[in-house]
């Protein structure tokens, strides 16, 4: 944190000495909060593309309905927000609605955001402010037609969009609270965890319960104790989303990218209230399902496989080594209704991230290479079954699309 | 046409074991570090890729991760009055390539050299009075077990490596090597779950009298994380180490131990697939300027740099020190000049017992699983009625039970034909192998040189190794071997059978890639290349780390103490050197 708040002590001092706009010294506070803000909400994920300069625009997201590319938001006047006022930015974030009225698509998670509350989205626009301009112009919108016409969001956020600053529950203790309001509100959770539906907005009355997008299935994190996180204790949760890691599983894909920038550089009280609240959360049913006999052919197949292939490292029984090979055994994610996540892993492999806390940065290796798609949906078949765990079976045809 | 790049504080020739604790331990001081790396860039999911990895006829057979000699060739000869001759390939050792090293496929055998071998002068002159090993060119290595100590404590912490302490703080502990010295903790992870072989050697050389105790093995015997925070797994025993990178993040090496740490650091930078081709020294000769290297399209670069750390294989240490003109080249006529100065090797042989009514599973194995026998090593044994000075350790190490190689037949079985055949079949799960690890001291014709004939693809002389194994030797590997034989005898097999060393270095088939000095340590700058710290003494701001800087070779693999020492460099640089830079830390 102190590396924080020097940087942002510089960064205002660079802009007081500048002839751009000068900022009073109380004004450093504010920018600090706001700077959180943006680790809470992950502004980086979506807007900073890799290798580029923070903000400057990402990378093309993928989306049922076409491309869309984040915008540059760094103040840069001419392609970025540098002409928006704190009213365009508060429109934005609340309603959707940005710089000269045109309607953001919901790939940027207003629906979400609009639970921020006007200070913390006031912070964040000090913050945003201090971000070094870069001129990098962005056409956002890549889709096609109809998709294009900004106006038809008006129609979808009749539909789709409550708008509303979150309101506490008085029955919960504020820790709960907080977690609530960061899980729903900053941290947009939902906008890869919930379902959607064919419109591509959350299915609110199953949020967090796993949906598929951009090639990976983000997993139920509500406290369902079977393909849910209801397992694991708060601790873990803490543990696993401040280093990537816990005693069952080790972060890939996106949701690595999402606490290397974001929720490990959160506070602790901060994660204790996500683990509070998303425990408390339900989604799925509680009912375990019965595991495929270990009898079945595909099991057997997967078994001689798995033994073959990967128990030199998770485990004859699944279990895994700590910071190093995640456990299959009890794993939610391993039990997840869809494996597009697991399919994906097997195929290409995928790279631990490293936190301050667990710097080992242990990787899966690609083995689509090496096994085709029968032997690939016969592996996961096993380990979906196997040890305790239970989830339906996997196809070949599951594996092909992925490749 | 070369191009000059921007100057850093520390340029390290080449990213193993040593370039990697080196950059570790001067980035953490703050400096700014580049490594200069010859061979590829290697990581454990895509280089030993689990569906690969064990693969033995593309890397035990074809040597995939070696250092192919269209890139370094080297000559060879057995003594002066001959005309060395270029190596067509590596045989007799293997030096590694790229990123990691020769660090990546080692079997794992940590050790710790003893007083005696660093004070070994002293210590022979101590206790038999002077004149023992008139023949060799023995020397002191100007530092002391005790000093040594701490640096070994951090590399085995770093490495996790799995054993049984002998010796803590002077206390001798039950199920350890008796003979070590002493050691300020036990290792960081207890000994590896023995198989059948070694636990049978274990018994029968315990009955004889002797104290067997496992190998300090670089294979883990349990999961760990180690002091950077780096985790690694429990050694499945799947037998492919040695010549094999590690699928399993198991083994210790630069890749499972150090780089995910150095490598996210700001001030680290590696560069792959260039060779450093000599390092430029100004006109005093007393201050190198850089090092100049060549990529892959044969673009030549000059990095200047504050200090140059030779951190290469031992062999390469040196003859990048001869093209560069550091230091006087060895000249084995008058005993002058310090580079190139007592290269020594490792005097080695075997046993097997062949056996009708056992099972090894020799396939359940690891490069460092095994158990040793310290009592006829170094000087653990009255040398006073003998005519050599030097031992060896003796290890039932059945480092892996492989297809291709694993074939040991009894003498007698034709080589090839339905009888091998059946032999092999016989004797594969049924054969119990080990061997000496045995001293090579130093003799005055036992150099190395730049060859007056042969280049390389730059036009550079190639290193001339001239090297046999000197008489001493051979009668030390003759009497420990005959108690190899005792040994065997014990084991009540069908049939056994002896290889003993014998007279005549030959390159061609394989047996240590364990090649020791030419740059060595030392208290005299009229006979060691560099000071106790592996400063060199002729050029102060280049250190040159590795086994390039032993005076001798103990009966025991380096790399426990090639590590060490690159921990003691490194704190004499952090501690000492920084605050002075460009001085001698040791006045000549």
């Amino acid at each position: 944190m102190k590396k924080i708040v020097f940087s942002v002590i510089l960064a205002v001092a660079a802009l007081s000495s500048g002839s751009a706009f000068s900022q009073a010294p109380d004004q450093a506070d504010e920018i600090i909060r706001g700077r959180y803000q943006a680790i809470l909400a992950d502004c980086g994920a979506c807007h900073t593309a890799p290798g580029a300069k923070p903000l400057s625009g990402g990378r093309p997201l993928e989306t049922p309905f076409g491309q869309l590319i984040p915008p540059n938001i760094t103040p840069d006047k001419a392609t970025g927000i540098g002409n928006w006022t704190e009213q365009d930015f508060r429109r934005a974030m609340k309603i959707g609605i940005g710089h000269d009225g045109k309607r953001l698509y919901p790939a940027m998670p207003y629906p979400a955001y609009t639970k921020m509350s006007d200070q913390d989205i006031g912070n964040l626009w000090s913050y945003l402010r201090t971000v070094e301009p870069v001129f990098n112009p962005v056409e956002s919108n890549q889709l096609p037609f109809p998709f294009n016409i900004r106006l038809s969001m008006l129609g979808w956020n009749t539909i789709n969009f409550e708008e509303g600053t979150f309101k506490p529950d008085p029955s919960k203790s504020s820790e709960w609270n907080r977690g609530a309001y960061i899980v729903q509100g900053p941290g947009h959770c939902g906008t890869c965890h919930s379902p959607k539906t064919f419109l591509g907005a959350d299915k609110t009355d199953e949020a967090l319960q796993g949906a598929s997008l951009q090639g990976w299935y983000a997993p139920n994190i509500t406290g369902n104790p079977h393909i849910g996180i209801g397992s694991w204790n708060e601790d873990e949760i803490v543990q696993y989303l401040k280093t990537g890691a816990n005693a069952h599983t080790i972060a890939s894909g996106p949701m690595a990218e999402a606490i290397q920038a974001s929720t490990s550089l959160m506070t602790d009280e901060d994660l204790k209230a996500i683990a509070t609240y998303l425990k408390s959360t339900e989604g799925g049913s509680a009912e375990k399902p019965q595991p495929l006999a270990a009898s079945d052919p595909h099991m057997t197949a997967g078994a001689a496989i798995y033994h073959d292939t990967c128990s030199a490292c998770h485990g004859g029984e699944g279990k895994g080594a700590r910071q190093l090979f995640p456990a299959l055994a009890g794993s939610p994610l391993v039990q997840q209704p869809s494996a597009e996540t697991l399919v994906r892993l097997v195929l290409n492999g995928s790279q631990a991230v490293a936190t301050p806390e667990a710097r080992t940065t242990p990787s899966m290796p690609s083995l689509g290479w090496r096994l085709s798609d029968q032997q690939v949906a016969d592996v996961l078949t096993y380990i979906r079954n196997s040890w305790g765990n239970a989830a339906p079976a996997v196809q070949p045809s599951d594996i092909a699309g992925q490749r | 046409m070369t191009t000059i790049l921007p100057r850093k504080d520390v340029v390290i020739v080449g990213l193993g074991w040593t370039g990697s604790i080196l950059a570790h331990e001067l980035t953490e001081e703050g400096l700014d570090v580049v490594a200069i790396e010859r061979g590829p860039w290697r990581d454990t999911a895509i280089d030993f890729n689990i569906g690969y990895a064990q693969d033995e006829l593309r890397y035990a057979i074809r040597r995939d991760l070696f250092l192919q000699p269209t890139v370094e060739a080297m000559t060879m000869r057995n003594n002066t009055s001959q005309t060395a001759l270029p190596m067509r390939d590596y045989g007799s050792f293997l030096p590694g390539n790229g990123v990691g090293g020769a660090g990546v496929h080692w079997n794992g055998h940590t050790w710790r050299f003893w007083d005696s071998d660093f004070r070994i002068v002293d210590h022979l002159n101590e206790r038999y009075g002077s004149g023992r090993g008139a023949d060799l060119t023995l020397q002191n290595w100007g530092i002391s077990a005790e000093e040594m100590e701490s640096a070994y404590d951090r590399f085995e912490y770093l490495a996790g490596i799995s054993g049984k302490a002998g010796n803590i703080k002077g206390q001798i502990q039950e199920g350890g090597n008796p003979f070590e010295d002493p050691r300020s903790r036990d290792y960081p992870l207890p000994p590896m779950q023995m198989t059948y072989a070694p636990t049978l050697f274990a018994e029968v050389t315990r009955s004889m009298g002797l104290h067997p105790f496992p190998t300090p093995s670089a294979n883990l015997s349990q999961d760990y994380i180690n002091p950077l925070g780096i985790a690694m797994g429990q050694c499945t025993m799947c037998g492919f180490c040695e010549r094999f990178g590690c699928a399993n993040y198991s083994k210790s090496s630069a890749q499972t131990t150090i780089l995910p740490v150095l490598m996210k650091k700001k001030n680290f930078e590696v560069r792959t697939n260039s060779e450093v081709l000599h390092l430029d020294l100004d006109v005093s000769k007393k201050h190198a300027r850089g090092v100049t290297y060549i990529d892959t399209s044969g673009q030549e670069f000059f990095q200047p740099a504050d200090l140059v750390l030779l951190c290469a294989y031992g062999l390469h240490n040196v003859r990048l020190m001869m093209l560069s003109g550091i230091g006087q080249i060895y000249d084995p006529n008058t005993g002058e000049g310090t580079v190139g100065r007592n290269y020594c090797y490792q005097t080695n042989s075997g046993a097997q017992v062949f056996f009708d009514d056992k099972n090894f599973n020799p396939f359940i194995a690891a490069g460092a699983l095994g158990q040793t026998v310290d009592d006829y090593n170094g000087d653990a044994f009255d040398h006073g009625p003998l005519d050599f000075v030097g031992g060896a350790g003796i290890n039932c190490i059945p480092t892996n039970g492989r297809p291709i190689q694993t074939r040991p037949t009894p003498p007698g079985t034709p080589r090839w034909g339905s009888q091998w055949k059946q032999a092999t079949v016989k004797a594969y799960k049924a054969t119990l192998g080990f061997s000496s690890q045995g001293s090579s001291y130093p003799a005055r014709g036992n150099y190395l040189d730049l060859d007056p004939t042969y280049t390389d693809r730059f036009g550079r002389p190639l290193l001339r190794i001239t090297f046999d194994f000197p008489d001493n030797d051979i009668r030390m590997s003759a009497w420990v071997t005959a108690k190899m034989e005792e040994i065997a005898k014990s084991f009540g097999g069908r049939q056994y059978n002896i290889s003993p060393r014998r007279k005549g270095w030959d390159s061609v088939p394989y047996q240590s890639t364990h090649n020791t000095g030419g740059a060595i340590m030392g208290a005299d700058p009229n006979t060691s290349a560099v000071n106790k710290y592996l400063q060199s003494w002729d050029v102060p701001n280049v250190f040159v780390v590795g086994a390039s800087a032993f005076a001798h070779n103990a009966g025991k693999n380096p790399t426990g103490t090639v590590g060490a020492l690159a921990y003691f460099s490194a704190d004499a640089i952090r501690q000492q050197y920084l605050r002075n830079p460009g001085q001698p830390l040791v006045s000549a």
